[in-house]
């Protein structure tokens, strides 16, 4: 096959593309220019969108032997991503920009590119396995490496776009995947993971919201209460908090229990954050909306979902109507509307809905 | 596919020639600091010194008027800060730097620079939709207040779309008023007749890589009365302009390459003419509404440059898929971590952002063949269906 192996420069999809090359593909390396004004140079272990990390990816093709391009989708990034991202927050919802970016920008804008300019498929070094089911449908599985496993943001991933795809890593542990890097000679063997959201450069959510959202923010502020409705103190906004988050919230005076609080609901219009125990954000029932199925639309289904990245698998039932009916065997604590739901049977990745609502038993 | 490279990129860069080649080797062994008192220092200064003869009678400047320099980029920046420092030291109200839209980044970005920490205040004169300047505009922005003027710098030919700039018209306003004039001659030297003296320019920047010669040597043409500044301090080597270690075999094979460069200039730019004539003719036969940008093709255009637009198509992935089956060209524009960026010397002419992505330069040199233009016409319909495809 021709494949695009999409290189941030980082060891995963350095190796995922030497792997490629290695199953006997025509690969072609891309890194894709997602930022409008990159940073030149990454400060800590975040982000993929700097120019030095441009040039680790090109050393990368350079040692694997395989042409290198940069493709400029920061257009397209910011539009579909970046602009959700903002707009999801100014409605007191709180997205996942990566499981966004792999459905609107990796296997949809650089697929059909790729697709467009005459190749057949595109490699990521995300850890996630397919396979070719009974059906002859791809399925997706979570990874060996069950601590990297990222099939969590695949979960958007549909039929199409999965019969498309190459994870050359789903099967190999992190360490064997540096080990792999450093006997190949790639020089990004040892070079850090990426974490937290790579457009917001220093992992300030509530300040780059700050920043960014000027007028659009739904507020500037607004009154911290709790259950009853007594005021216990004043924030800047409402998009610098999310449901189950308990630091920074600068309350002077303690719980009449004694116990810490947590944001148990964000009201943007009237910029109310309401706290309260950590009991009171327990979750049994979630509804989702926007679902994404990788195969065919499942009726209902016992399996397991999981609602954070590298978040715990929590046993549930699922219906699947007009809206995603999930119900939590076990409770889930912290669930705020907008993050999304990946539902598995199994180790197979069923699909996502991203959560609407979220209810108490 | 190809199994041979179809270079069609020499206004990035162009192949040594034989000669220069040999002359920088023949150096690379001889030991010899030009500074140096002993025989070998003299030696090696001679070198030095009769290579600087050779570019001055190729340019038609004095000996004494060529300094060395790491490269064009070098050049530009002595002229342009060297100058301006200059000359507003001279008078303090000598801050206005006129040049074009179109000018290189090597002149662009210095000149920014001396906006932004030297207190200067750039004008980059309009051009028309074929990239030449608009000589009235450069009339009036001189003519508001002369005594202003630190300098004018504009380029000779523009590395983009190949057009010529109209230096002498240009020299006649700044002479008026005593204004010095630069010009970055790097893609000008050896494809059109360049004369330092007669053209009537104060500095001109010309590199080595781009006439057959080596990379990083290049040098700076400057009438000795004109004040320049150094930016790098040292040895004072070059005229207390340039200080650093001569680099003899450098210097010996870009000199070969000028002499021969402008000696077979005439040729060159006629054979490599006809080439490109046939090249854009029957790419645009092939590709109905493909079009040529910048100056009709004749006098006011580079002989080896064709800059074509094709409508519907990414440059990026025209790009992609002709290296893919071994054609090397540009998108012509400046790039920012291999991203090209839509151009600003298209933008400077009006197209807008779309059709400033959609171009491709073909640039031919002395080793162009007829059968690199064949190739490019043989692979271009199905590169451009394939570059539409991905843009849907």
């Amino acid at each position: 096959m021709r494949v695009v192996a999409a290189m941030s420069g980082g060891v995963d999809s350095a190796v995922a593309a030497a792997r490629a090359v290695e199953a006997g593909h025509d690969v072609t390396g891309i890194h894709l220019a997602l930022s409008r004004n990159p940073a030149s140079y990454r400060s800590g272990a975040r982000g993929c969108c700097t120019i030095e990390d441009a040039n680790d990816a090109r050393r990368a093709a350079d040692v694997i032997g395989i042409p290198f391009y940069v493709w400029d989708l920061s257009d397209r990034f910011h539009e579909d991503v970046v602009e959700d991202f903002m707009d999801e927050y100014a409605a007191g919802r709180t997205p996942n920009p990566c499981l966004r970016c792999n459905e609107k920008i990796k296997f949809a804008a650089v697929l059909d590119r790729a697709l467009g300019l005459g190749f057949d498929a595109v490699a990521t070094g995300h850890y996630a396995q397919l396979r070719t089911g009974a059906d002859g449908l791809i399925e997706m599985h979570r990874a060996v490496d069950h601590g990297k496993d990222q099939s969590y943001v695949l979960g958007v991933l549909d039929q199409q776009q999965l019969a498309h795809s190459l994870f050359p890593l789903g099967d190999s542990t992190k360490p064997d995947v540096r080990r792999e890097a450093a006997e190949r000679g790639l020089l990004v063997a040892d070079k850090p993971d990426s974490h937290d959201i790579c457009f917001v450069a220093d992992g300030d959510n509530a300040g780059w919201l700050r920043e960014k959202l000027g007028d659009r923010a739904p507020n500037h502020g607004g009154a911290i209460v709790d259950e009853t409705g007594a005021v216990l103190g004043e924030h800047e906004g409402t998009y610098g908090f999310t449901i189950g988050q308990r630091k920074g919230l600068r309350i002077g005076r303690p719980a009449p229990d004694g116990k810490p609080r947590f944001v148990l609901d964000i009201e943007p219009v009237s910029g109310t954050v309401t706290v309260g125990p950590r009991e009171h954000l327990a979750v049994h029932r979630l509804s989702g909306i926007k679902p994404r199925w990788c195969g065919t639309v499942p009726r209902s289904l016992s399996g397991t979902v999981q609602l954070r990245a590298h978040g715990e698998e929590l046993p549930a039932r699922v219906r699947v109507g007009e809206t995603v009916e999930i119900e939590l065997l076990e409770p889930a604590y912290g669930i705020a509307p907008g993050q999304a739901a990946v539902i598995y049977e199994g180790s197979r990745v069923v699909g996502s809905a991203t959560i609407s609502a979220t209810g108490q038993r | 596919m190809n199994d041979r490279t179809v270079y069609l990129d020499h206004a990035a860069t162009t192949p040594m020639v034989p000669a220069a080649v040999e002359a920088m080797t023949a150096h690379l062994l001889e030991v010899g600091n030009p500074s140096s008192l002993h025989a070998s220092g003299r030696h090696a200064r001679r070198v030095v010194e009769e290579s600087r003869e050779t570019i001055a009678q190729a340019l038609d400047c004095r000996p004494g008027e060529v300094v060395f320099t790491s490269g064009g980029t070098e050049a530009d920046n002595v002229a342009l800060k060297g100058v301006y420092w200059s000359r507003r030291a001279g008078d303090p109200r000598r801050t206005r730097i006129l040049t074009t839209a179109v000018e290189h980044h090597a002149v662009l970005d210095p000149l920014h620079w001396l906006e932004d920490a030297e207190g200067a205040s750039v004008w980059r004169l309009p051009v028309d939709s074929r990239a030449r300047l608009d000589v009235d505009a450069l009339r009036d922005a001189v003519e508001r207040d002369p005594a202003s003027v630190a300098l004018i710098s504009v380029m000779w030919a523009n590395n983009e779309v190949g057009t010529l700039q109209p230096i002498d018209e240009v020299v006649a306003i700044a002479a008026a008023h005593g204004i010095p004039v630069h010009t970055d001659a790097v893609q000008a030297v050896g494809a059109v007749p360049v004369a330092f003296a007669r053209s009537g320019v104060d500095a001109l920047t010309l590199t080595g890589h781009k006439v057959g010669g080596p990379y990083g040597v290049g040098a700076l043409v400057v009438r000795r009365e004109l004040d320049v500044t150094p930016l790098i301090h040292g040895g004072g080597q070059e005229r207390d302009i340039r200080s650093g270690t001569i680099d003899t075999p450098a210097i010996a094979g870009f000199a070969t390459a000028v002499e021969l460069a402008v000696k077979h200039q005439a040729e060159h730019a006629a054979r490599v003419a006809a080439l490109r004539d046939d090249l854009v003719r029957r790419v645009v036969e092939a590709v109905p509404d493909a079009h040529l940008h910048g100056a009709e093709i004749g006098a006011e255009r580079l002989p080896g440059n064709a800059h074509l637009g094709f409508p519907g198509c990414e440059g990026d992935s025209l790009l992609m898929l002709l290296d893919a089956r071994g054609i090397e060209c540009s998108t012509g524009s400046a790039c920012s971590a291999g991203v090209p960026q839509p151009s600003h010397v298209l933008l400077a002419m009006g197209c807008d952002e779309e059709a400033a992505r959609h171009s491709l330069r073909f640039s031919l040199g002395h080793t162009t063949t007829q059968a690199d233009v064949d190739a490019v016409v043989e692979a271009i319909v199905p590169v451009v269906e394939r570059a539409r495809a991905a843009k849907r």
